[in-house]
């Protein structure tokens, strides 16, 4: 789309007041040793004031950069190289650095994306906000004081006043999240840029506070620009998209209509590869035929051959693999002074797994399913309850038979930066397994490992790199050919792919399910993002606090949830109810 | 808080105990004969010698020896030297000394070595960060007594700004250039560990955070990056006062002083027995009560870390 097209989409605003803020060419670069690099190319934003805008691309796309040029928030190496940031008409990029503080806070506020790591951790909450406060007013004092408990309770912290000398560790994330759109919103800016605001939080809790951000911003008459990865969060919370693509606006409009009926081939496959509840399972391209029954009646063979291959599919095909029956973790938990707690970090579960198919583990953070991975995967002892591994207790395992059960169980771990050696090449790191297992020479695990690269469509090149040559979606596939290559039945996959982007998220879970066709592969699959089970599960447990509320075939709990709080996981997903065009 | 002070207070003493055995036993086991040491060439009468033998209990088996030690420390006898002078004597002389050119030097490599630090981790690749990390190179590959005779040489003997050996004494005056020495490795650490720690929090998301809201780079700069960066850098300079004391022996040869590590290197090529042990269990009892602080102040500086465990 060329820029005059951009120019002229009209905003709902009234057409003859100024925007709020209009972004004009705007180009951004940043200083590496390899020179410089252009981020952001030539950017065109109009938002009015009191609408609500959201940029939305994949990580690389330059929509964070975009939104931290506006109040120059860029890191060290970044500048602006062009073009014009115009908040009021008055130009930012040309505004002294003294002049740049009054804008800051003042009159554009910023809530950042993680929560965890955008509050200080050694000064209080109190502190933190009224430091805030004072910056952005003449308020000194007890009425600073008076005003911070106000903030916060604005933001949604009913018990504000007796926090304030709590430090954001004692916060939960959507607590800290509160009040860092407390911060943003306190000195009742005219824009605010909101970073990914949710995107560390828990659906629910997300739901909550989109919630309440709306209705702060809808009363004060705050423009919001939103930077997100998430299209339902784009369509239900903004009213006007910017689509971006490496570092251009490929498409902008209404957001509705965008996502409807996406123009440009980029927004297409964005949109086609978002995961929603409308979405079904991926069936893979490859996947044995499933006549294979009438086939062979075809050619005439036998009555006695036909019931034998009856038997042993019947057979085949339901057996369970991993049972997990009344399984229990408690963890004591020191207090102050002598006293311990429990936590019943997993509290009587039980499911199965039968083999060849997926069954996801769905839960919010601490619902206690990463714990039922590790125990799964014998990371951590059972505290009651029992696990069985085709046929085995798995907890009575030792020695040898452990190190038999560990080749026919694998894990794939959440973030493709963590869990890969960064000094170990891409060879080394999935060869390990078979040097630890001592499978075969040099030769024929240099074999093995290229089959592995090439059954997760990596050239057989990427065998001499480093896991920072490659992107995080190689990465992934990289700790999977790892998974792969001691030829598991299961493999345990703790949110692995929650970290990626939503087009590589989808080639991941594609792979996955062609590779679950060809080798015959059991999942348990850990995740938070409902979407993605629908994609890939057979089998959905859904659980919370510890316990499994709700355990059903997939699309049972998708088209008709039993418990309450499945409903309540479901409702909070945004953009559930929007159709993307498909 | 208190109760964690109390705790820790009450694991000095056997902390004490295991020092004072250990050291005890070590110099027990050192060869050459104590009385040989303190009479040199001319042995004196068998007669005398037996008598010396009995006072200090040389007769007896190593543990009853150390009984007899420790008896006297809770009785407040630290023993005496084979010279006849009481060992507190020597201690009440000697730890003033060194305990004031060790916190001069603290005092000069906390300030100095922040703030340099400081300066160079917020102008990450600028001229002030190369030339600091060179500086610093160089005082942590030259050996100390060598830019002690150089120091020496240069401000006292060239320029004559400092004397070149420390009065009796010791006035303040006195131990800066010494002090200077003795700071300049532990200096060039704090300078490196504030420069890595300030430009690690200078990329923190919370000090965008903090930029965002709309303070002051003045404001940013003291309130959210100095105080985190200096966690790592407490813990460092709580080590370091062991380090300083003990590290003084080259510092207080090359300047004359009459301190700690003087007095210890002659007790031990005497085999003074209680003089060694005396004056190392003093040390470790600093030593952990260095320790101490730098937990107190630990958890003063970062919340997240709970004393009462």
């Amino acid at each position: 789309m060329t820029k005059e097209q951009i120019m002229s989409i009209p905003t709902v605003a009234d057409e003859t007041s100024a925007p709020l803020l209009e972004i004009r060419d705007l180009q951004v670069g940043f200083k590496t040793q390899r020179g410089f690099v252009p981020a952001v190319k030539g950017v065109n934003i109009t938002l009015g004031a009191g609408q609500t805008l959201a940029i939305v691309g994949e990580s690389g796309s330059g929509k964070s950069t975009t939104a931290q040029a506006i109040i120059n928030l860029l890191p060290g190496a970044g500048k602006v190289t062009g073009g014009q940031i115009l908040f009021e008409g008055r130009d930012l990029t040309k505004i002294s650095a003294s002049e740049m503080e009054q804008v800051r806070g003042g009159q554009i506020g910023y809530v950042p994306q993680d929560p965890m790591s955008n509050l200080n951790p050694v000064w209080n909450i109190g502190f933190q906000v009224e430091e805030a406060i004072r910056a952005n007013s003449n308020l000194t004092g007890k009425a600073a004081r008076a005003r911070t408990v106000e903030v916060l309770q604005e933001a949604g912290l009913a018990d504000a006043a007796d926090r304030l000398k709590q430090y954001p560790h004692q916060f939960s994330g959507g607590m800290r999240q509160r009040v860092l759109i407390g911060i943003g919103l306190s000195a009742r800016p005219k824009l605010l840029i909101a970073d990914e605001p949710t995107s560390a939080l828990d659906v629910t809790v997300q739901r909550t506070i989109l919630d309440h951000l709306a209705t702060l911003t809808r009363d004060y008459g705050t423009s919001v620009l939103f930077i997100t990865h998430d299209l339902g969060l784009a369509v239900e919370r903004a009213e006007q998209l910017v689509v971006m693509y490496k570092g251009q606006v490929v498409e902008a409009g209404n957001a509705r209509e965008i996502l409807a009926n996406p123009l440009h081939p980029y927004t297409q496959r964005l949109v086609a590869a978002a995961p929603s509840l409308a979405s079904r399972r991926i069936q893979s391209a490859r996947r044995p035929e499933t006549t294979d029954h009438m086939a062979i009646s075809d050619i005439g063979a036998s009555d006695d051959t036909l019931i034998a291959r009856a038997d042993k599919r019947e057979a085949g095909v339901h057996p369970d693999l991993i049972t997990v029956d009344h399984l229990s973790k408690i963890y004591n938990i020191r207090q102050r002074g002598f006293g311990k707690t429990e936590l019943r970090a997993v509290d009587d579960v039980s499911f199965s797994i039968a083999k060849g198919t997926t069954t996801a583990l769905v839960g919010e953070s601490g619902s206690g399913k990463s714990t039922v991975a590790k125990l799964v995967l014998q990371l951590e002892t059972i505290s009651s309850g029992s696990i069985t591994f085709d046929g085995a207790d798995v907890a009575a395992l030792k020695g040898a038979d452990l190190l038999a059960f560990r080749r026919r169980v694998q894990p794939v771990f959440q973030d493709p930066y963590g869990s890969l050696d960064p000094v170990y090449s891409v060879g080394n790191t999935i060869a390990e397994p078979l040097m630890a297992h001592k499978i075969g020479d040099k030769k024929s695990r240099q074999a093995r490992v290229r089959e592995l690269l090439d059954q997760v469509a990596l050239p057989a090149s990427t065998i001499n790199r480093y896991p920072n040559e490659l992107s995080g979606g190689q990465r992934q596939r990289i700790a999977v050919a790892r998974a792969l290559a001691l030829k598991p039945d299961v493999i345990v996959l703790d949110e692995a792919v929650s970290a990626l982007d939503v087009l590589v998220q989808g080639q991941i879970l594609t792979l996955l399910t062609d590779l679950q066709a060809e080798l015959g592969l059991t999942y348990l699959f850990i995740t938070h993002d409902l979407a993605v089970v629908r994609l890939v599960a057979d089998n959905v447990c859904v659980m919370q606090k510890g316990r499994i509320v709700e355990t059903a075939p997939t699309d049972d709990v998708f088209d008709n949830p039993q418990d309450q709080y499945t409903q309540r996981l479901l409702e909070a997903i945004p953009g559930a109810h929007f159709a993307f065009a498909r | 808080m208190w109760g964690y002070v109390g705790r820790r207070l009450l694991q000095l003493i056997p902390v004490f105990f295991g020092a004072t055995f250990l050291i005890y036993f070590m110099v027990f086991s050192l060869p050459g004969d104590p009385i040989a040491a303190l009479f040199g060439e001319r042995p004196p009468p068998e007669a005398v010698i037996q008598t010396i033998r009995e006072q200090y209990h040389l007769n007896d088996p190593f543990i009853v020896q150390y009984f007899y030690y420790v008896g006297g420390i809770l009785t407040g006898d630290l023993g005496t030297t084979y010279s006849g002078r009481p060992v507190s004597d020597l201690l009440v002389q000697a730890f003033p000394i060194t305990f004031r050119l060790a916190m001069l030097a603290l005092a000069f490599e906390a300030i100095a070595g922040i703030l340099l630090g400081l300066i160079a981790g917020l102008r990450k690749g600028k001229f002030f960060d190369g030339s600091a990390l060179v500086v610093s190179l160089l005082l942590i590959s030259v050996p100390t007594f060598v830019l002690g005779f150089i120091l020496q040489y240069v401000f006292a003997i060239q320029l004559g700004w400092f004397r070149t050996t420390v009065s009796a004494g010791a006035p303040l005056g006195d131990l800066v250039l010494p002090a200077l020495v003795l700071a300049s490795v532990s200096f060039a650490y704090i300078v490196r560990l504030t420069r890595a720690s300030v430009s690690d929090n200078l990329g923190a998301d919370f000090v965008r955070t903090a930029t965002a809201k709309g303070l002051s780079r003045r404001r940013v700069v003291s309130v959210h990056i100095l105080r985190n960066s200096l966690i790592p850098v407490v813990t460092f300079l709580g080590v370091d006062v062991g380090a300083l004391m003990v590290g003084a022996i080259v510092t207080e040869g090359i300047f004359n002083i009459n301190g700690v590590g003087g007095t210890v290197y002659q007790a031990v090529t005497r085999g003074e027995g209680p003089t060694v042990v005396s004056f190392v269990a003093v040390m470790v009892i600093i030593y952990m009560l260095a320790n101490l602080l730098v937990d107190l102040l630990y958890a003063a500086l970062d919340p997240r870390i709970r004393l009462a465990k």
